[in-house]
């Protein structure tokens, strides 16, 4: 057994936590700031946060991930890390020559308290930052909320920094919350065939999974633009997917610009896509597309010819509050079973959200948020009553290998298995790739445990 | 060919682009290697800071002794106190393979323990959470010891987390120790492993004096069993009837480390990480160490026979040749077939403190150069050898980690050799805590480079574009953007083992894959080679 110290008995934990199901902001920023076309994303803090952002982050997309640091050392960590951003900000723009860096920082510049408001002013009055170029930054303390946090904050760090007033115009402007490079090229797919104009904001479409083409692309060629950025002040409305990673940058949006902001749920699954393709439908008052309608009717088709295979299946998931929620709803309205669904991230408004999205069907959750709710407290509830399938990042594997239980890999990180940055899980044609997903590993299991006699041919 | 070009002009176009302050210190990281007398070498500059916002390889402290050093061991609940980051990153990311030998038992290695800092703890200190935790950890796990790890804002609050685990270990009567490993000190993971390594001696290491009987027993230090290394390196030794007492730390337990002073030989791999230990070891106890280098099947045969040399024995040297014989038949043939593929090809290493000097060594066996190499994080003798240390300048950075002062242990102390058999030793070729380090085994007008840039990098692919570039997960898909295969050796790619005879053979095998593929040749599609324009003329006489 892998996992061979974890016992169906429940000790009540307080201050250790066990396999966590979440990590620190500044990752999240790191993540977010990807999204900003020619942006370098930069670490305030010691060189090991850095390393362990990039790390996870390309483990996580097989791409290239660059990102600075300011290299902290004791004396930084003593007198404080001006001279150090300053130095970085200078040799950054001389070297790796982005239109924009965006500073984010670290449980250790936290603590000294360094002002990088202050420190960025310092630097454009040493002409370090050239015409035209930025400075951005947002803070990303690690002690508070997760790395869902700290991609928020960048995100609203970017509307801080470029968002302009002005006259208002027809756009709607997207956040899509953390989610992959595919689910944001499909936000912009059904964008297009509505005949929408949207920004997405940040996009990491064709930056985090770029082709290969044998030339290494400093900056590839997605990201968010800053004109784009420096719009969305002037469209009619912003819509907030997620609301943990999104609602921040729309709330400031709406107070410093009265853009007005809608949010909605992850459209994860066949409803949350409805709600998602209804809005845009109502708000820029056009008809949704024959091509659409045909995707949702080829869902409901998965839906209603696969049905058995999903009724009354249990599933444990855990990971980040506003993947869970739309997750959770769209297996509900397979008639699954979601009964133990962990998230590290600490919010107690994801227990109500889950709760509606549970619609009262699922009397047996038990769902946990932040303070060790984490994955060994979750395995020691399918210890205690087993479940069908496992939905979740990467460390699942270890559960599903002890306890033979099937994975799903969804969330962050997948560290062994390609195709999520590829393939979306959003919008109608993300949820078949979802049902295929399922389907596979639920008829796998039961070709695998079928007697002969039982083996079926046709399923 | 570009690498024959002049290296001086090379290293001039590398730091071109610096400002002039940042270029002038890399110029004193970046030499031109030249191989004199007595082996002398020209002096690098290492183990300084990394300049902010150049893009580095390197990672941090905690790394270094969290992830490093003390993870590869199954049975020590590590506890990382701070915000939940540093935990997770290094839950399970380094390959550290281990083999409980019953399912009874313990492996914690699969999990992650945190205190989950929060800013409750910031402001008002973390200790009262990090002693509630270790009682969590005893109560729910019930270990044989607990390590705790602290990450940057633990020094920065003053949280003593030598007293909590001094309390703990009374409290609970188990082995609790802790280590002040924040990431800001020091300029690498270098600090991280001497931190580790201090710890280890002071609280775990002398433990236990049981001693086993067995007449040629070692240590293997430096040696952290990624990909399943170690296991070979055990099964080698084993065949060649030799006891391995305990490796720091691939496949390691407590129980070990705290014999492993019983041993009769430490044999070094890793010199960066772990020659601390070694000497420690030497100084309180009386166990000689010697380099090792299983990477390799030449140097595999060649580290074999020097621990045969050590104890001197006639039985064990006849044991070790025929291992040697037996096993380099497999070896021989593999590397003859792979060797008429990969001859002349270019090899460049950048990684770790002591792996871009061993994997030399196997390029070399199947015919491969390395035009350029650097460490990660090593020091000046990991490059010129151990002959330098004396002028070695102390700077303040590391001068913050801890020398301990270790003297003879009065009842322990037992010198394993006299003088004038390590003397014997000596002259017979046997360096006993001798390294040579890098530089000398690589040609002239090769580029050493310590702490390479992501920009550096980018300019090496581009003027020499070697066949293979081996590096670690950060640089892999920048170097393979480019067109240029790249090989981790941290994690090997999830492949390996790479050490001993066996390792050498699937390493052969694996290089053999990487620069012999012919799927680089589909990058460019059809209609992009040799494009022809799409406007089609015709050709009419116009007289």
């Amino acid at each position: 057994m892998l996992l061979r110290h974890t016992t169906k008995e429940v000790k009540e934990r307080s201050a250790l936590t066990i396999n966590p199901a979440k990590t620190c902001q500044p990752i999240g920023a790191l993540y977010a700031a990807l999204g900003i076309h020619r942006c370098l994303p930069h670490s305030h803090g010691s060189q090991g946060c850095c390393a362990y952002h990039r790390s996870a982050l390309t483990r996580h997309y097989k791409e290239p991930v660059m990102a600075a640091t300011s290299s902290f050392t004791e004396g930084a960590s003593v007198f404080g890390g001006q001279s150090n951003l300053l130095q970085a900000i200078n040799n950054i723009f001389s070297v790796y020559e982005p239109d924009v860096i965006a500073v984010h920082t670290t449980c250790l510049s936290e603590t000294i308290g360094d002002d990088i408001t202050q420190i960025i002013a310092a630097a454009k009055d040493k002409k370090f930052i050239p015409e035209g170029k930025y400075v951005i930054h947002c803070n990303t303390p690690s002690y508070v909320g997760s790395h869902v946090t700290g991609f928020s904050n960048m995100v609203k760090g970017m509307v801080s920094y470029f968002a302009q007033s002005g006259p208002q115009t027809k756009t709607i402007n997207i956040i899509p919350g953390w989610v992959e490079p595919s689910d944001m090229r499909e936000i912009k797919r059904i964008c297009k065939m509505m005949g929408i104009k949207i920004i997405l904001f940040p996009d990491t479409s064709d930056v985090l999974d770029c082709p290969q083409t044998g030339t290494f692309e400093f900056y590839p060629k997605g990201g968010t633009t800053i004109d784009e950025l420096k719009l969305t002040g002037r469209s009619q409305m912003t819509l907030a997917l997620g609301r943990v990673a999104s609602l921040a940058a729309a709330r400031e949006l709406d107070a410093k610009y009265k853009v007005p902001c809608e949010t909605l749920e992850l459209p994860i699954g066949l409803r949350a896509t409805d709600r998602f393709v209804d809005m845009l439908r109502r708000t820029a008052r056009v008809d949704v597309p024959a091509s659409l309608e045909d995707e949702r009717g080829r869902l409901m088709d998965i839906i209603t010819d696969m049905h058995q295979y999903f009724y009354g299946k249990r599933v444990a998931l855990w990971g980040d509050p506003d993947q869970l929620v739309a997750i959770t709803e769209f297996l509900v309205d397979l008639d699954m079973r979601p009964v133990y669904i962990v998230t590290g991230t600490p919010g107690k408004k994801f227990l109500s959200r889950i709760e509606k999205v549970l619609q009262g069907k699922v009397p047996e959750a038990k769902v946990k948020e932040g303070a060790c709710a984490d994955m060994f407290l979750m395995h020691q509830w399918i210890k205690q009553e087993k479940v069908d399938l496992l939905i979740g990042n990467t460390y699942g594997k270890y559960i599903s290998r002890d306890e033979d239980i099937p994975l799903l890999r969804f969330g962050f990180p997948i560290l062994d298995r390609v195709g999520h940055s590829y393939f979306p899980s959003v919008g109608y044609s993300g949820a078949m790739r979802l049902l295929e997903k399922i389907l596979g590993l639920l008829m796998d299991r039961q070709d695998r445990d079928a007697k002969e006699e039982s083996f079926e041919l046709v399923m | 060919m570009a690498h024959q070009s002049d290296p001086l002009k090379i290293k001039e176009q590398l730091i071109q682009k610096y400002p002039t302050r940042v270029a002038r210190k890399r110029a004193q990281q970046i030499v031109v290697n030249n191989v004199g007398e007595n082996q002398a070498v020209p002096e690098i500059m290492a183990n300084v800071r990394t300049t902010p916002g150049i893009i580095t390889q390197r990672g941090c402290t905690y790394a270094g002794c969290k992830g490093v050093v003390l993870g590869p061991t199954r049975d020590i609940v590590n506890i990382t106190h701070g915000p939940i980051g540093c935990g997770f990153y290094s839950w399970l990311t380094r390959r550290n393979q281990t083999r409980p030998t019953s399912d009874e038992d313990h492996n914690f290695m699969p999990y992650c323990f945190s205190t989950d800092m929060q800013e409750d703890q910031i402001i008002f200190g973390g200790e009262k959470k990090l002693r509630q935790a270790i009682q969590e950890a005893y109560d729910t796990l019930k270990p044989k010891a607990i390590a705790v790890f602290s990450t940057c804002p633990v020094g920065l609050i003053g949280d003593d987390v030598h007293a909590v685990c001094r309390d703990m270990k009374e409290k609970l009567g188990i082995n609790v120790f802790g280590f002040s490993c924040e990431g800001y000190k020091g300029v690498s993971q270098s600090a991280g492993h001497h931190i580790a390594n201090n710890q280890l001696f002071k609280h775990v290491i002398g433990r236990n004096d049981t001693v086993n009987p067995h007449p040629f027993k070692i240590c293997m230090l430096g040696e952290y069993n990624i990909g399943g290394d170690a296991f070979v390196i055990d099964d080698i030794l084993e065949k060649c009837g030799i006891k391995m007492i305990a490796t720091f730390s691939g496949n390691s337990t407590i129980e070990k480390f705290e014999n492993a002073h019983t041993a009769d030989l430490n044999c070094v791999m890793c010199h960066r990480s772990i020659n601390y230990v070694a000497d420690m070891i030497e100084k309180k106890y009386g166990v000689p160490w010697i380099k090792v280098n299983f990477i390799g099947a030449d140097s595999t045969t060649k580290s074999l026979r020097k621990i045969a040399a050590y104890f001197d024995n006639a039985e064990l040297t006849e044991r070790v040749e025929k291992v040697i014989t037996e096993e380099m038949k497999a070896v021989s043939v593999v590397r003859k077939d792979v060797k008429s593929r990969c001859k002349g090809k270019l090899a460049m290493l950048f990684v770790g403190g002591s792996r871009a000097h061993h994997y030399q060594d196997l390029f070399n066996e199947i015919g491969m150069k390395t035009v350029a190499a650097g460490y990660e994080f090593a020091h000046r003798d990991d490059y010129e050898g151990r002959k330098v240390l004396p002028t070695i300048q102390v700077d303040a950075d590391s001068r913050n980690i801890e020398e301990l002062t270790v003297t003879a242990d009065p009842e322990n102390y037992h010198p394993r050799k006299t003088g004038e058999e390590l003397k014997k030793l000596n002259d017979e070729g046997l360096e006993v805590k001798g390294y040579d380090g890098m530089m000398p085994q690589m040609d002239n007008q090769t580029l050493v480079i310590d702490d390479i840039s992501q920009h550096e990098t980018e300019m090496l692919l581009e003027i020499y574009k070697p066949a293979v570039f081996c590096a670690g997960i950060k640089e892999k898909f920048t170097v393979q953007k480019s067109g240029v295969p790249c090989l981790q050796l941290h994690s090997y790619d999830y492949g390996g083992p790479f050490a001993g005879f066996k390792g050498a053979i699937n390493f052969y095998k694996t290089i053999d894959r990487i620069v012999n593929t012919h799927i680089w040749s589909y990058v460019k599609a059809p209609w992009r080679v040799n494009a022809q324009p799409l406007l089609e003329a015709e050709l009419v006489e116009t007289n």
